[in-house]
């Protein structure tokens, strides 16, 4: 009986990884509504439950792809590999309008393109300071400070190790949290109270579900504003962080 | 006639196309890797889904195709994050904490120094109930714009 069980979900594992997934989004939404108030978004909740599986998955089986190495999950392998991960990626930039952007004005454009640009620095910065030499590894840790969806895909890009992927999403997730924190609490101080300051917040910091909470916690309007330039943010990194900045981190390491 | 297929189709080909010459730029600069096809696919992505929205000729069942793939992005993120090298990772996890911190710390600082002086449409949204935000969250209602 218990065999039968296993082997079928072996059989559909990529069936199952929706099924474990669903579940997780939906522990997570509850957390995140119940205990946080709605402050720390699901979302963040998710990925930390997901990276404390993987870790448990690491531990248990001494593999190195987290808890897909599980044969009961490892259809997680398959639904968060490269193809799909893409692929979704990609979707997020429907909706976004090149109209919307220029509402944003000069400033805007010139907070996403610094936004990237000190991120990134600050991570390899960081990076280096603890000790990595390798072009790789410095640009895949960096891109994890522009945000946990570009530190990956540039060290998918890269061919960086499984490692230095997972603490250039730790890097990211960070970021995020700490977005959400910290962007109520600081929200005065910076003068976010306004479309064109919440644009250029969006734009500088980047991590959509990080603005998209930190902002509905300080303003539920302003949400819209700083989430369309946070959207182009990941584009730009994702465009950035893997060519122009690979090739600049390269040249100096 | 409309189907869903048609919008995963748009995406998947503009996910093919991005990857191509993200593929041929690598090769131009002698680097074993897709420079940035993924970006390249999202540009792509924006410019014909904006045309043809403008020429009405992207049907609600179209757009479903898409929004379903845009829908499962945080899913596929938490099932990637679920699948990497956690354990491994922990051992270096300073770097990530003190990236993260400094990113967003840098990043705060310099929303005053870009916004600048406020001008006209850098006002306040409501001045008076934004004066009393932050403190007085119990008390306001935001169960209608959250628009999660």
């Amino acid at each position: 009986m218990n065999d039968s069980i296993v082997s079928l979900v072996d059989k559909y594992h990529l069936i199952a990884a929706f099924a474990v997934v669903g579940l997780t989004m939906y522990v997570a939404y509850w957390l995140s509504r119940h205990l946080t108030a709605g402050r720390l978004h699901g979302s963040a909740i998710a990925i930390i439950i997901g990276l404390v599986l993987a870790y448990v998955g690491g531990v248990s089986t001494g593999g190195s792809k987290g808890l897909s190495d599980v044969t009961l999950f490892s259809g997680l392998g398959l639904m968060g590999g490269g193809m799909l991960r893409d692929l979704a990626i990609i979707a997020t930039a429907y909706g976004v309008r090149f109209q919307e952007i220029k509402k944003a004005g000069l400033r805007g454009v010139i907070a996403l393109f610094l936004g990237v640009l000190v991120s990134f620095v600050a991570g390899a910065v960081v990076a280096v300071g603890f000790g990595y030499t390798d072009p790789v590894d410095i640009t895949t840790i960096a891109a994890g400070a522009v945000t946990y969806i570009v530190g990956p895909v540039t060290g998918a890009t890269l061919g960086a190790s499984s490692e230095v992927i997972a603490l250039s999403i730790a890097a990211g997730l960070v970021k995020s949290i700490l977005t959400m924190i910290a962007t109520p609490a600081t929200a005065r101080l910076i003068g976010l109270d306004n479309p064109r300051s919440a644009m250029i917040f969006g734009g500088l910091i980047g991590t959509t579900s990080g603005v998209a909470a930190g902002l509905a916690a300080t303003d539920a309007r302003l949400v819209p504003y700083g989430a369309m330039t946070a959207t182009f943010y990941t584009g730009l990194g994702i465009l950035l962080a893997p060519t122009v900045l690979f090739l600049a981190v390269r040249a100096l390491f | 006639m409309t189907m869903v297929i048609y919008g995963v189709a748009l995406l998947a080909g503009c996910m093919l196309v991005g990857l191509i010459i993200g593929d041929v730029l690598g090769q131009l600069l002698g680097i074993s890797a897709n420079l940035g096809g993924v970006g390249i696919a999202m540009l792509l992505l924006i410019f014909v889904t904006g045309y043809l929205k403008d020429r009405g000729k992207l049907p609600e069942a179209t757009e479903s195709g898409i929004n379903f793939w845009n829908a499962m992005y945080i899913p596929i993120v938490v099932a990637m994050a679920a699948s990497q090298n956690v354990a491994a990772a922990f051992s270096g996890g300073m770097v990530a904490i003190v990236a993260g911190v400094l990113a967003v710390a840098l990043g705060l600082a310099l929303v005053p120094v870009l916004t600048g002086k406020k001008g006209d449409d850098a006002q306040p949204l409501d001045p008076p109930a934004s004066a009393a935000m932050p403190p007085s969250r119990a008390t306001t209602d935001r169960s209608s714009p959250r628009g999660y």
